[in-house]
């Protein structure tokens, strides 16, 4: 089936089987591999990604379903070769450390401060419900949030 | 995370979707995707077809207007965030931002998530206890069913091989108390118990209660029994502790257990969590 | 001076591709002509398989081949940890199960197809008839007469029998002459290592060259190819193997495994590469397990609360297989850790390994280790209980006082330092432990139930001495090597045989170069995990990277040095000894005006216009470090805990911990593997356990069923630290790997067994439910219905 997908700005035209995941989609026919898969299930929240600007779980949706749609992935979150802040604090703080939860933890969080741009901490941790993460016991991953939340709320940025 | 092969259709009417679900025995509708794709990543559905309704665009928004009337392919997320539910049925926006998590919000429907049927969900029970009216289309026009009659069973509705849900009636519960209070499960985040109430107050008295319990049966169901205890009371302690000892007793043949809460523990959830439901409504 | 960047929390320098999705790993791979492999896996615990049918796969879309065990020429799955003296079974382990499937998982077909979904989908057709056969899921009631027999050559299903001993004699003696006896039984619940990065493979066979290449999630890079060269009949010179970026491995991907095997070997008979990825769903079914002990343990003391002895006997799950490194995690890495810090003059532990029909376990971070601190943990405070004595008061005056430089504990171990006992204060102070006493009874009073629970640890790790791993019967060694070339500009690659995937070496490594020779770590580059260019090394678990590898690349790095100070001399027209060093310049002592920069030596060394006489050219240096002794790490963790008294969920309201691993070469980075650690011990006090049925099958083979911590779940960790270096370290560290998980699991399990006290709740099954609680409470209470759900009550 025919689809057109703009994912990171870019439109993609492709044919492709309609059950193929989104997740595949980006990963094996753009080759975006910054997209991981954690689980099979909906929990892990690894192939997190933004869909027309909201959190959506790329596992649990097919690409023929976002046809027409935008996409964005962890390779089109920095803007001009300038870091998102979110990348910025998770660099800064320590937010990862194998990295694989990495791309959804910051698509994620982005998307959720969208939401609410001034969490508590308890806030954040209760935003996290959707994402896994086995390396950082999740401490300095809510200390980034909470930091890039603070640094957004002073220079506000795109997503 | 792969699903097996199926044809798809993106119906661009109801109508249309109507035709290929009446043309093709095996087929299955997509919403939000939610429960299907799941099952699809597992093989644990596979389809021949899947009818994308997800662009019926008449079927997406919630309209208040003496009661709400929410489309089928609303998403939790945009139930959660209204104003509208808020002021209607406040249990109903606290149930629904205790769907799955915000990524699953987004894209997961409350039509999806009801003909889905899943025991565990946390929609049906404050529906039930909302006596909220499903809307139905098939063939030969609409119909709808109250959603005591929508529920038959684990994973199994009165929603017809031809028909599809179009939206869902939500009375004003705003002369009400309501509330939705939980025992979330560690893993899958659905419900080992979840209970809804609904309480109409004359003055200190209960005038009526309606009391629904979902995640700790094959589908969400009634207490008469709690309702009975509570009306009429100042729902005090004592009325509180005879409520959750009807549902307890009513329930408790049915009750699933699992892994994680065993038959007797859920049983004593419902009581704990009827509690708690009550006393967040009083509070609300 | 310059700050010392050994120390500082710089950033780490691996992030910029994690954070930007520029991170390749396993699966992110493709290459021209690729092919995917799906597996066919038993359905059944145990079941003779009659007959095969893949004709219908064979003819599918997209399929190139279908293969069962009689297609393979391919060795057997080895176990490498062949613990001496205990009896030890090895049978074989075939990449695909040729007349019998030993757990549902089992590998019988693999089938190799154009795309993923296409291989899924002729998979999915292949029929076999099985003939099923009972299943066996408790390691312990395998052992008995009557239950199903996995090998024909294995009676009762025993693998071996290991005892470890300070005498016997003594032991005995002890129990018959101690003032209090407590005995209890353990159940180390099976876990789901869940790195989030599933395995993978992708091999490429060139036949023109005869060389295999190996991309896989690989923890030691150097071991598969030892051992998978092996098992494909190639020469290890002509089997690459790389670990890309790997997500996380927890143990779990040191084990070779049949799947990567089977991909390479399949790649050579089709001549085209093949990809093969694990779903999260075969993840959770055939990737190892760890844990899966039954212990009958008990504890020996005096009345004052002196501990005289420990013994206990252990069945510890195999599963199906012996893996890798199996029969080491219930052995070596645990019964010579039954005295802990403590100064306990006697103890026993036999170990006895048992197949069962289930997915074979082997290495869970902290591997053997958490198990022994457990019941540590656990029978000192029903000692304590039982004399009715300060848990942390009988801990004290238990500790070994401290030492700098070696003290052997009755099991033979040597352990390298400790003061444990500023540590456990340290952690008192911080949670403030004599209020929350008071504040405990108050609360009582009100009905609620707060809880504290203390752990004093000390573990082994930073494996190991290779004669130690030859004496255990480790086959191979445990040693690591380095090489490091400076560049003519002063720039710096190290290559390392271990293989980080998330610790963040190519950072610390990169501070302890920095820090010896004074090139910054922007210009150093860590290079590991591809056997083409790296130097041979054992890998990275049991916290082994920094005080092994570490200890290498330092002493590389002064070899650098001290090649860089006699060039210096050299162009300094001056004695070598007369020259000194600071900041990355070499001076003339005295005139620190007159030097030479590390970049600058390294030059003229690498032009090798003008060498010092007898000097090679260029800046290069190798070291292998074999550690004379292990590494052990100690501290005191504490939680407080609150039970919601008619829910029995447990909250985690605090959580101090206070650990030593030495210097730290990067607190920030050090910080991170505790927080880590503690959640995924606090995850098997609170939430995960694998549950098998009676059959054998997985009742937890998914997120939706196996309880994964949220982040929800936790408070703000509180950590501080002391520094007691490793006397045999050239810099004093020690490992920081495990320590979390290791410490955090009975800290936990203690603080809420002390909320229940009102309730005489004595001991209880791991993961601590709500429901489980909630029942020990009714229990007390009279109101249950006797269900036991794995509660007893305290005597």
């Amino acid at each position: 089936m025919q689809v057109s997908i703009t994912v990171n700005g870019k439109r993609y035209e492709r044919n492709i089987d309609p059950r193929m995941l989104l997740v595949h989609f980006l990963r094996e026919e753009l080759g975006l591999t910054g997209t991981n898969i954690g689980c099979d299930t909906s929990q892990c929240g690894a192939c997190t990604v933004h869909l027309n600007g909201k959190g959506v779980k790329s596992c649990t949706c097919l690409a023929v379903q976002v046809d027409g749609m935008d996409i964005t992935t962890i390779e089109g979150l920095a803007q001009n070769g300038a870091l998102h802040p979110m990348q910025e604090a998770f660099w800064e703080l320590h937010g990862l450390q194998c990295g694989y939860c990495t791309p959804g933890m910051i698509m994620a969080s982005t998307a959720y401060l969208a939401t609410n741009p001034s969490p508590s901490e308890e806030e954040i941790r209760g935003s996290l419900e959707g994402n896994f993460c086995r390396c950082t016991g999740y401490q300095n991953i809510v200390a980034a949030i909470k930091s890039a939340a603070e640094k957004m709320q002073q220079e506000p940025v795109g997503v | 995370m792969r699903p097996g092969k199926f044809a798809y259709h993106r119906a661009e009417t109801i109508d249309a979707a109507l035709e290929l679900l009446t043309n093709n025995e095996d087929a299955k509708v997509l919403a939000g995707g939610h429960s299907l794709i799941p099952a699809l990543n597992l093989r644990l559905a596979q389809p021949e077809m899947l009818i994308d309704i997800g662009r019926l665009e008449n079927l997406r928004g919630i309209q208040a207007n003496g009661s709400l009337m929410i489309g089928a392919l609303t998403t939790h997320a945009q139930i959660e965030t209204s104003a509208a539910v808020q002021q209607y049925c406040r249990a109903l926006s606290a149930a629904v931002s205790k769907v799955g998590d915000p990524m699953v919000r987004n894209r997961g429907t409350i039509g999806g998530n009801i003909a889905h049927a899943d025991p565990a969900s946390d929609p049906p029970t404050v529906l039930l206890a909302c006596d909220s009216i499903i809307h139905l289309q098939g063939p030969d026009g609409t119909r709808t069913v109250p959603v005591q009659d929508f529920f038959l069973d684990l994973f199994t509705t009165d929603v017809q091989p031809n028909e599809l849900v179009t939206g869902i009636e939500v009375p004003n519960m705003s002369d009400h108390k309501t509330a939705y209070a939980k025992l979330t499960h560690p893993a899958s985040h659905y419900a080992v118990v979840g209970v809804c109430v609904a309480v109409k107050m004359d003055g200190d008295t209960c005038d009526h209660a309606h009391v629904a319990i979902g995640g700790a049966l094959p589908k969400a169901m009634r207490s008469p029994g709690a309702e009975a205890a509570l009306a009429g009371t100042t729902l005090d302690d004592a009325a509180l502790n005879a409520a959750a000892e009807a549902l307890m007793d009513e329930i408790r043949a049915e009750v699933m257990g699992d892994v994680y809460a065993p038959e007797a523990y859920r049983t004593a959830m419902a009581g704990v969590y009827l509690k708690r439901a009550i006393r967040q409504a009083l509070a609300s | 001076m310059s700050t010392r960047i050994f120390g500082s929390g710089i950033k780490r320098r691996e992030d910029p591709r994690l954070i930007t999705g520029g991170a390749k790993y396993t699966d992110d791979m493709a290459l021209p002509g690729m092919l995917h492999m799906a597996m066919l896996r038993s359905p059944y615990a145990h079941a003779h398989i009659k007959h095969i049918d893949t004709a219908t796969a064979q003819g599918m879309e997209g399929v190139v081949a279908v293969y069962t065990a009689t297609d393979l020429s391919l060795g057997a799955v080895p176990c490498a940890w062949l613990v001496p003296n205990s009896d030890l079974k090895t049978p074989a382990h075939p990449p695909l199960a040729a007349d019998k499937v030993r757990y549902v998982g089992d590998a019988v077909a693999i089938v190799i197809a154009e795309d993923r979904y296409l291989a899924q989908d002729a998979a999915d057709t292949i029929h076999v008839e099985y003939e099923v056969l009972g299943a066996v899921v408790n390691p312990e009631e395998a052992t008995q007469e009557g239950a199903p027999q996995l090998f024909d050559d294995v009676p009762n299903n025993i693998a071996f029998r290991w005892i470890a001993s300070s005498g016997d004699e003594g032991v005995e003696k002890a129990f018959a002459e101690a003032d209090v006896v407590v005995k209890d039984r353990i159940v180390q619940q099976r876990l789901l290592p869940t790195a989030m990065e599933p395995r993978a493979a992708l091999a490429q066979w060139n036949s023109g060259t005869g060389e295999m290449t190996i991309w896989c999630t690989s923890q030691n890079p150097h071991i598969h190819r030892f051992i998978l060269s092996g098992m494909l009949g190639l020469a290890e010179h002509k089997v690459r193997v790389i670990a890309p970026e790997v997500g996380g491995g927890f143990g779990s991907k040191i084990p070779v495994y049949a799947d990567e095997a089977l991909a390479a070997w399949a790649s050579m008979k089709l001549n085209r590469p093949v990809k093969w990825a694990e779903t999260r769903s075969e993840n959770y079914l055939v990737t190892i397990h760890g844990r899966d002990h039954i212990e009958h343990v008990e504890m020996a003391a005096t009345s004052d609360g002196t501990i005289t002895a420990i013994r206990g006997t252990v069945y510890a799950g195999m599963g199906a297989y012996l893996s890798t490194a199996g029969p080491g995690i219930p052995t070596i890495l645990h019964g010579l850790m039954y005295c802990g810090p403590y100064t306990i003059p006697h103890a026993r532990c036999e170990s006895i390994g048992v197949f069962t029909t289930t997915t074979p376990t082997d290495a869970y971070r902290g591997a053997g280790r958490p198990e022994a601190v457990f019941l540590m943990e656990r029978l000192i405070d029903q000692v304590a209980r039982k004399l009715n004595m300060d848990p942390v008061e009988l801990r004290r005056k238990n500790l070994i006082p401290p030492f700098e430089d070696g003290y052997t504990i009755p099991l033979g171990l040597t352990y390298d330092s400790g003061n444990y006992e500023v540590a456990l204060d340290k952690a008192l102070a911080m949670i403030g432990y004599a209020d929350f006493r008071k504040e405990q009874a108050e609360a009582r009073k009100q009905g609620r139930y707060l809880g504290i629970g203390v752990t004093t640890y000390c573990e082994i790790c930073g494996l190991g001495p290779s004669q130690v791993a030859g004496a255990t019967g480790f086959q191979g060694g445990l040693w690591e090597s380095t090489i490091i070339r400076v560049t003519p500009t002063g720039k710096v690659h190290a290559m390392i045989g271990a293989s980080p995937h998330g610790q963040g070496e190519e950072t610390t490594f990169a501070q302890l170069i920095s820090d010896e020779i004074g090139i910054p770590v922007e210009d150093i580059e860590i290079l590991h995990g591809d056997t083409g260019n790296t130097p041979m090394g054992w890998g990275t678990y049991g916290s082994r990277t920094t005080p092994v590898a570490g200890a290498a690349l330092v002493l590389a790095t002064r070899k650098i040095k001290e090649k860089a100070r006699a060039m210096a001399a050299h162009l300094l027209e001056a004695a070598v000894e007369d020259i000194d060093y600071e900041d990355g310049k070499f001076f003339v002592k005295g005139s620190p005006d007159k030097f030479k920069t590390i970049q600058e030596a390294t030059l003229m060394a690498t032009l090798a216009w003008n060498m010092p006489e007898g000097m090679d050219p260029g800046m290069e240096a190798s070291q292998f470090y074999d550690p004379p002794n292990f590494v052990y790490p100690f501290g005191t963790h504490i939680a407080i805990v609150e039970i919601e008294a008619d829910t029995g969920i447990v909250h985690l309201k605090r959580y101090v911990a206070v650990d030593d691993c030495g210097p730290q070469i990067n607190p920030v980075i050090v910080a991170g593997q505790i927080h880590g650690g503690i959640v995924q011990g606090v995850g098997q006090a609170l939430f995960e356990g694998v549950v098998y049925d009676e059959h054998g099958q997985l009742l937890t083979g998914s997120m939706m069923d196996y309880a994964v911590p949220r982040a929800e779940a936790f408070p703000e960790f509180e950590l501080d630290h002391t520094v007691t270096p490793s006397p045999h370290h050239p810099v004093g560290l020690k490992g920081v790997g495990e320590t979390g998980t290791i410490a955090s699991t009975p800290t936990v399990y203690n603080a809420v067994i002390d909320a229940l006290q009102p309730f005489g709740i004595k001991t209880m099954e791991m993961p601590l439910t709500a429901a489980r609680v909630w029942e020990a409470m009714q229990r007390r209470n009279g109101s249950a219905n006797g269900s036991t759900n794995g509660v007893h009550e305290g005597s």
